[in-house]
């Protein structure tokens, strides 16, 4: 299923599980209207290591279709760089939101 | 079925020994650390076969136990007063992930001035954190109640603290009889949870919620509390089916023909119980109604007995400055809707461990005798 057609199916209290378990809210909520520095992946100079993948704390890098190399999810990356800190081969440049 | 004459701080380690805890998680505080000492030796020469995770400070310790009890293990750990107020973000986490972790409070007063003295507003400011509260009033009881607790907190999804003053319990002895582990085995079966961390069916838990839905997961809690009021005295009959002793949401006392109730928690009431006997020779008609279970609130239970009274007082070893005595004001609450409710009179005293006596007591229901109308507070013993 993809994110876009994600939805909470509960009707009532009843239908709910005992706490937010699964609720779907994370694709709901798309979290990265705050992020000032927007990481971009020079795909020329990334080697496929998924050190960036492993390293994303929201997660928000996934593995695209159909070459199956990382991307960025931009609904839902926030900025942090930590990616861009952690790749190996200095792969990941950043550009200001808005420019 | 042995006895033996334990403190009220290793009631609550044989308590999780027999309940097969496998996870604890603790950081030592006065009046406290006996609890996690015995613990950690029970662990350290294979009687209990749990994980003992040493960690910094008392909110990692109730992470790690909120962390393991969301894998599906049975977590147990104790803390104190600051420690207690040091926990008190993840103790709503706990409650809000709905995980049925129990742990022990040694009622200790709040610093500064530095104090390691019972009180219980360390516990009661806790009131909202959805955590149930059970306050013991001896040793015995305390031990039992971190079974009971695990029973009920494990069928409803809700964690419980199991309260005991400092001292007057945590390190005074008392013969406690400790139950045969196969027939705690018989009451509490094995931790079973189907909304646990697990690999093979990977969930988000506790994710980013809208207002949509929020507060259908808050009702959901407060309507497991409302269950807790029935379990509890539900399974507290089976206690006492298997091993002889009976606890429900109140415990009270003389209280058929009272005409002045005396309400008081954890081992005051026990002091009151006393103070009501000596009254009674005197043929003065008191009683006692003793809260053990603080939350869920028993509104009905309080309001059922005290209506018959003609006087309540409220004896609160705990202060909400700016307003009073937090359990006087949760009886208040109880009787105002009420018709024609008894005039509630609010006592402070004893804060910091100062002595509760029989004496004073007796004082108190002396004083109600002279007075026609409830008071909002009133200070006894303060050097004036
Ligand atoms: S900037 Fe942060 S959130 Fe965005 S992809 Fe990189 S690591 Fe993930
Ligand atoms: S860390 Fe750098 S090199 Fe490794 S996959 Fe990510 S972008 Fe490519």
């Amino acid at each position: 299923m993809g994110k876009d057609e994600k939805k909470i199916v509960f009707k009532t209290v009843h239908d709910l599980p005992p706490m937010a378990m699964s609720l779907g809210t994370m694709w709901v909520n798309k979290t990265a209207s705050w992020r000032n520095l927007k990481p971009i992946i020079d795909y020329e100079k990334c080697i496929d290591c998924m050190i960036c993948w492993k390293y994303c704390p929201e997660p928000a890098i996934f593995l695209r279709d159909p070459d199956e190399r990382v991307a960025v999810d931009y609904d839902y990356c926030k900025g942090c760089l930590i990616c861009v800190e952690e790749c190996p081969v200095d792969a990941i440049y950043t550009e200001e939101e808005g420019k | 079925m042995k006895r033996m004459a334990i403190v009220g701080n290793h009631a609550l380690s044989y308590g999780a020994l027999l309940s097969r805890v496998q996870v604890i998680a603790a950081y030592p505080i006065t009046p406290q650390t006996q609890v996690v000492e015995l613990l950690s030796e029970m662990c350290a020469d294979g009687t209990l076969k749990a994980e003992f995770v040493k960690v910094e400070s008392e909110h990692s310790a109730m992470a790690a136990v909120m962390g393991a009890s969301a894998s599906g293990a049975r977590a147990f750990t104790a803390t104190s007063s600051q420690g207690l107020a040091l926990m008190h973000e993840v103790l709503h986490w706990v409650t809000g992930a709905r995980l049925p972790v129990v742990m022990g409070n040694i009622n200790r007063a709040f610093g500064p001035p530095w104090s390691i003295w019972t009180e219980q507003t360390d516990s009661l400011s806790q009131r909202d954190t959805g955590w149930m509260q059970i306050y013991a009033q001896d040793n015995q009881e305390v031990l039992d109640s971190v079974i009971l607790a695990y029973k009920v907190s494990e069928q409803l999804l809700l964690p419980t603290m199991v309260v005991l003053d400092a001292f007057f319990l945590s390190h005074t002895s008392e013969p406690v009889e400790i139950p045969d582990q196969e027939k705690v085995d018989e009451f509490l079966p094995p931790y079973e949870n189907k909304y646990i961390l697990n690999p093979d069916a990977p969930h988000a838990f506790g994710g980013l919620t809208n207002p949509e839905w929020y507060m259908e997961l808050r009702y959901k809690i407060h309507k497991a509390h409302e269950e807790a009021l029935d379990l509890i005295e539900k399974e507290g009959r089976e206690f006492e089916k298997m091993f002889g002793r009976y606890y429900g949401l109140v415990d009270p006392y003389k209280v058929d023909d009272a005409e002045t109730v005396l309400v008081a928690v954890s081992t005051a009431a026990s002091t009151a119980r006393h103070a009501v006997d000596l009254l009674r020779e005197k043929g003065k008609k008191v009683g006692l109604l003793r809260i053990r279970v603080f939350r869920p609130f028993p509104y009905a239970k309080i309001k059922e007995i005290l209506s018959n009274a003609r006087k309540v007082i409220v004896l609160d070893r705990n202060l909400s400055p700016g307003a009073g005595g937090i359990i006087a004001s949760e009886v208040r609450g109880a009787l105002a809707n009420l018709r024609n409710h008894p005039p509630v009179l609010s006592y402070i005293m004893g804060l910091g461990g100062r002595d509760i006596t029989t004496k004073h007591i007796m004082e108190l229901f002396e004083e109600a005798e002279k007075m026609e109308e409830g008071k909002d507070i009133i200070w006894k013993g303060v050097k004036l």
